[in-house]
């Protein structure tokens, strides 16, 4: 289990729409940073500096390879942070999911007046 | 079709759920405030609400207790500090099993975006961000064996080094 300060860092490097797409991308198997600037179409500097942010999160790991030092994700963290989102999502989603069917069936039986159902 | 729930940490303390409806706001505040309507739709589909009490008025009380498919109950309530209907709704909360971190204050504004088209923002205001980070902690905790079948499928076996 990570500690809060962990958790905050994993958040704020997961806030990033660049960092996440990155993410997506190690999800499919470990990447080189040349390999990872090329799709996305940023700077090598500015890939590492998103690495940078990833590993002290602990999202991703380099490889001890010290030519190509490949990039991979680290799964316990994305699964702890997930994990914790998804459970909260998952009971608001069902929830309003419930209401949106109640709302629905509410507003069929009070036809405004004069308009459609 | 109404855009998906967003859940959001709007600050060291909150947590915001944030939703559309195509209904009119007065229909989705009662929905909120009236018993017969709440129990009809809060909470997983798979559970019961076995009590639910909502006095609709400023320093009323309510209490939900909910039963899921394994028997097991979990029961809450509090106190309803301000009501402005069809907008406003802010409570108090706490847990009968206070495994979630003391008591929080909870916030529900409804903004009319269109006639058919309400915004409600759930925000969860807890008393410190220690108390934000246990209930974090316990619903991590649940969610932990979804996250890992979902990362499971995502990231295969991982790679030996």
């Amino acid at each position: 289990m990570q500690t809060t300060a962990q958790l905050d860092l994993t958040f704020a490097a997961l806030a990033d729409p660049t960092r996440r797409a990155i993410l997506a991308r190690l999800a499919e198997g470990e990447a080189t940073v040349n390999e990872l600037v090329e799709p996305f179409n940023i700077s090598q500097p500015a890939i590492s500096r998103h690495l940078k942010v990833l590993e002290a999160a602990g999202l991703v790991s380099r490889g001890k390879d010290a030519q190509r030092r490949p990039v991979r994700i680290e799964a316990q963290p994305m699964a702890e942070a997930v994990g914790w989102l998804e459970a909260y999502r998952r009971f608001w989603e069902q929830s309003y999911d419930r209401l949106d069917t109640l709302l629905a069936e509410i507003q069929s039986l009070t036809p405004k007046s004069g308009g459609k159902n | 079709m109404p855009k998906p729930l967003t859940i959001t940490l709007p600050s060291d303390r909150e947590i915001a759920i944030t939703r559309e409806f195509e209904a009119p706001r007065a229909l989705v505040f009662d929905c909120w405030t009236i018993p017969a309507l709440i129990r009809r739709w809060l909470g997983p589909s798979d559970w019961t609400m076995t009590t639910c009490e909502f006095d609709a008025s400023v320093g009323g009380k309510w209490r939900f207790v909910s039963r899921g498919p394994d028997g097991f109950e979990m029961a809450h309530g509090g106190t309803i500090t301000e009501l402005t209907r069809p907008e406003l709704i802010k409570s108090t909360e706490l847990y009968d099993m206070d495994w979630t971190g003391g008591e929080t204050i909870n916030s529900n504004r409804f903004t009319e975006l269109a006639p058919n088209r309400t915004l409600s923002v759930l925000t969860v205001l807890y008393s410190s961000k220690q108390a934000r980070d246990g209930a974090r902690a316990t619903r991590m905790a649940e969610g932990l064996e979804m996250g890992f079948q979902q990362l499971d499928r995502l990231v295969g076996s991982p790679p030996d080094y």
